[in-house]
């Protein structure tokens, strides 16, 4: 367990990414669903790996398809840290 | 039998974006060859995709994607498909497919382990994958499918989609072909081969000619019965007559040299045309600028068209693109069917040293018109053929 990852950092690198998928930054928010992003599971995939080099967290495949919003996402990985 | 005619086209080229930009340079003899390669340079996939779509498919998926919607549009499939979506097929050929996405997930391998290999890998790199995003991006729910025969790719697609229609299998089919491997280990591989020309020039049936130059780029093509297209009032642009495919069972990479192979190829597009060699109006040689090819198929194109062989221009346009491997049969047959349409043979670019044997019109001095029988439609042979052996010619009228 990680104590020099805050949520914020996690939100950073979460946001940054969505973008990078070609989600648009304006819709981007916390409750945002990835549905509406349009972020599939490829996506989460991709997310998962960013994740992993960014936090060396393995975020668990049952885990990830739990995730439904932006913010279930960031919460997720702050678990996981 | 009843006709199969295109009703719309598209292509993505060396020469620019757009199946006329491709026909119109060519014929004024404009070359999109630059320091060696025919590389797509006016194509810009953000016209096209967006930010999402364009990191989910290799360059080869994003040219095909463009000549697509090009072709839909010039077909008028824009707003809704004419036909039941699960009528409608969807065959592309190419030659190696996501090669760069490939090379790339080698390199993250290498270099950063295997728990960096991107998810996208697999999807971006597979073969299938530009007729996979064509069927899905337009909804076509018949058969789709890719082929691979290297450099008659885009003309054994061509091929599929005819016969699928024939058969009963499809009402229409969105056929062509793509190519996107301009890589280094691509270029490397060919030179190894002694294939690329050494010059940077491409000088099919030249005795100067010294290889192949390597290009990329895509079209599609749009099929329909002809009395289906009649009936929603499509503007018809040729039909596809016939389609000859054979292999040559001799070499991995040279050509039998006899040119039988090629030759059977383009008599059983005759044969399945109903059409004599006496009709034919003009030949689109496979013409590689390798040494090899362009003496066996000169052969081939004699033995197949007899005395008429001599009688009608023959000319390659390679010699304007480069070689596009698994994009050429296609690409070469959207020129094809325009130059038909405007009764123009187009030129062999550069050509102008004969090699003894080499004795045909291959339009050394620049486009001209095309001589075609009063009240007759134009007709082509347009050939390909690939390493591995594989033949296919296509017997195209122009409307």
């Amino acid at each position: 367990m990680s104590t020099a990852v805050t949520e914020d950092q996690i939100e950073k690198v979460v946001v940054e990414s969505l973008e990078s998928f070609g989600a648009d930054p304006g819709q981007i928010s916390r409750e945002a669903t990835l549905e509406q992003l349009d972020i599939d599971s490829l996506d989460l995939a991709e997310l998962s790996q960013i994740v992993q080099e960014r936090f060396d967290v393995e975020l668990k495949g049952s885990d990830v398809a739990e995730v439904k919003t932006v913010d279930d996402a960031i919460k997720l990985i702050a678990t996981s840290v | 039998m009843e006709s199969i005619v295109v009703t719309g086209v598209g292509a993505v080229t060396p020469l620019g974006v757009g199946a006329r930009t491709l026909s119109e340079r060519w014929s004024a003899g404009v070359c999109g060859i630059r320091d060696g390669e025919g590389a797509c340079v006016d194509f810009d996939p953000g016209d096209f995709l967006s930010v999402k779509e364009a990191r989910r498919a290799d360059r080869f998926t994003q040219l095909a994607i463009a000549a697509c919607a090009e072709a839909l549009a010039d077909a008028s499939w824009e707003e809704e498909l004419p036909y039941d979506a699960r009528r409608v097929g969807c065959v592309l050929g190419t030659g190696i497919g996501g090669i760069q996405t490939l090379v790339d997930g080698q390199d993250t391998l290498r270099e950063r382990g295997p728990e960096r290999v991107s998810p996208l890998a697999v999807p971006l790199m597979m073969s299938n994958a530009a007729a996979a995003a064509i069927s899905m991006r337009h909804g076509l729910r018949g058969p789709s499918f890719s082929v691979s025969t290297a450099c008659a790719s885009g003309a054994h697609a061509l091929g599929c989609g005819l016969r699928m229609i024939q058969a009963g299998e499809a009402d229409a089919v969105v056929a062509g072909g793509s190519e996107a491997g301009l890589a280094p280990l691509a270029r490397a591989a060919f030179v190894s081969l002694d294939a690329l020309s050494t010059s940077g020039i491409s000088r099919p049936f030249d005795a100067r000619r010294d290889g192949f130059v390597m290009g990329e780029g895509a079209a599609v093509l749009v099929l329909e019965r002809s009395g289906a297209a009649k009936e929603r009032g499509a503007r018809v642009l040729g039909t596809i007559r016939g389609y000859g495919s054979t292999s040559d069972a001799y070499h991995v990479t040279a050509p039998r040299e006899d040119g039988q192979g090629q030759a059977d190829a383009m008599v059983a597009a005759l044969a399945d045309a109903g059409v004599g060699a006496e009709e034919i109006d003009y030949v689109n040689a496979h013409g590689t600028a390798t040494p090899l090819n362009d003496r066996a198929e000169t052969l081939a194109i004699k033995l197949a068209l007899g005395e008429r062989a001599k009688q009608i221009p023959v000319s390659s346009t390679k010699s304007a693109i480069g070689h596009l491997l698994g994009a050429a049969g296609a690409v070469e047959a959207v020129a094809t069917l325009l130059a038909l349409r405007d009764r123009i043979a187009p030129p062999t670019l550069g050509w102008s040293e004969r090699e003894e044997d080499l004795d045909l019109d291959y339009v050394g001095d620049g486009a001209r018109p095309l001589q075609v029988a009063e009240g007759r439609p134009a007709l082509a042979l347009s050939n390909s053929f690939g390493f591995g052996g594989h033949n296919a010619v296509l017997c195209l009228e122009g409307t």
